[in-house]
């Protein structure tokens, strides 16, 4: 199962010129930039390993690209986004985010039904690969 | 950039060739004109620039032809005595390195070992990392570059950096331009005690010192810029301060032009408020003699309190030592 987030989840992963021009437009504005990945692919999950420091005052995207196939190198089978923070008064908050890496194989969710009084239902999302433990899922 | 595509396409002969590098010469030559202006002298160093730019402009109308190129190395080493124009000419170099497109946006990051160098175990890599990132696409000028090593400690941090520096010099080369500067003398023992470090660096530059005649074309200038000038007197006076000043210890060339400058121009203010009345455009935009003789090189012979203000000599030279 395919799995999408944040910006650009609507299109096929993004080729490393597309993933380039990107950042071009988040240094353009002044944004300071952090590739982050994880193991956990719950669409709850928000705050994901920082891989390195984010980048401020970058003039190039050469050193966020680099950053990108470093973080590939050392987890080729996680998730790996990009997160773009703006700083500026009234934002202060990331951007943009959309991930530039993914696992090979990823199974996708369980759906879990519990049932209540009556007839309701609760539903819960469970990914099958948090049944392992942190590290050992992909 | 089509126009040379049809060209090669057409036929390669070398008549084409030199008509592109010659069409897309334009904005290089605007900024070595500048050089030219703004720097005074240096005549070897501005032949190596001149070098430089000409071969990059060359291998780039051999991209565009087709032709096979290798990126040429282009880390730099300045050295020479404080004040000769080593950063300055930095700043130019990666205008002329952006302008024939070597480098992608043209800025500098100038470090020193500070910047560089962390303080604790493992704070040293993610430092200096975040710097080649910040300089990736430009220039990266690290003055003083001899004080990232100190042999008489050997833990010391210094060397991780230079490790670090010496990779991405290697394998960023397309994305990175290190410019090392520093006075000669200790930049050689620094390059004796890192072999690699000097076999990577392609163009060592040597800054030679400004004579007294280029020193005075630097006063010049930079009061032209400051939309000030000197009297005929001042201008003797100066030539004079200049002598004396060059047998003195810690001279240091433009650098204590211009800091000479500065002076002059402090006391030229006092001497005008002081003096009061209506002023005109030449009272407001002339240094005179007095003010240059009022300075501390001139010793016993100080002869500024001869003129109608006697306020300002003892000042200025009480200011003089400390600069």
């Amino acid at each position: 199962m395919h799995i999408t987030q944040g910006q650009f989840s609507f299109l096929p992963p993004l080729t490393d010129e597309q993933i380039k021009a990107q950042v071009i437009w988040a240094l353009d504005h002044g944004w300071a930039i952090s590739v982050e990945y994880t193991d956990d692919p719950h669409p709850r999950n928000t705050y994901w390993e920082m891989y390195g420091h984010p980048m401020f005052d970058l003039r190039d995207p050469a050193g966020v690209m680099k950053e990108i196939s470093e973080c590939r190198r050392t987890f080729p089978n996680r998730y790996i986004r990009v997160m773009a923070f703006d700083s500026s008064k009234g934002w202060e908050t990331p951007r943009m985010s959309f991930i530039v890496n993914r696992p090979e194989h990823e199974p996708g969710f369980h759906l879990e039904r519990q049932e209540m009084q009556g007839r309701a239902i609760r539903y819960t999302v469970r990914p099958y690969v948090t049944e392992r433990p942190e590290g050992k899922r992909y | 950039m089509s126009t040379a595509q049809s060209h090669a396409d057409q036929e390669r002969t070398d008549a084409r060739d030199e008509r592109r590098i010659t069409l897309e010469n334009d904005g290089v030559r605007q900024i070595l004109e500048k050089v030219n202006r703004e720097l005074v002298g240096l005549a070897p160093v501005k032949a190596r620039i001149g070098q430089i730019a000409a071969l990059l402009m060359v291998e780039r109308a051999r991209h565009e032809l087709g032709l096979t190129t290798e990126p040429p190395t282009l880390h730099m080493c300045f050295t020479g005595n404080p004040g000769t124009g080593k950063t300055t000419m930095a700043l130019r170099m990666a205008e002329i390195l952006h302008e024939v497109g070597y480098v992608r946006s043209g800025h500098v990051i100038s470090v020193t070992r500070d910047d560089l160098v962390g303080q604790y175990i493992g704070h040293t890599a993610p430092k200096t990392k975040e710097v080649i990132k910040r300089a990736m696409g430009g220039v990266l000028f690290i003055d003083e570059a001899y004080y990232l090593y100190r042999p008489e400690n050997e833990r010391d941090y210094g060397q991780e950096a230079i490790e670090i520096l010496l990779q991405a010099m290697e394998n960023d080369r397309d994305d990175l331009v290190v410019i090392l500067a520093g006075y000669k003398d200790r930049m050689d023992r620094f390059f004796q005690s890192n072999p690699g470090l000097h076999s990577r660096i392609a163009h060592h530059i040597a800054f030679p010192d400004y004579s007294a005649d280029e020193l005075r074309t630097v006063a010049d200038l930079l009061l032209e810029e400051q939309g000030y000038h000197f009297t005929d007197d001042a201008r003797k006076a100066f030539a004079d301060y200049l002598q004396r000043r060059m047998q003195q210890p810690h001279f240091s060339n433009a650098r204590s032009v211009r800091n000479a400058l500065d002076r002059f121009r402090l006391r030229q203010a006092l001497r005008l408020t002081q003096q009061g009345g209506s002023l005109g455009v030449e009272d407001l935009t002339s240094i005179d003699a007095q003010e240059v003789l009022a300075s501390s090189v001139f010793g016993e012979n100080t002869d500024s309190g001869t003129g109608p203000s006697g306020q300002p000599s003892p000042q200025g030279s009480t200011t003089d030592p400390a600069s």
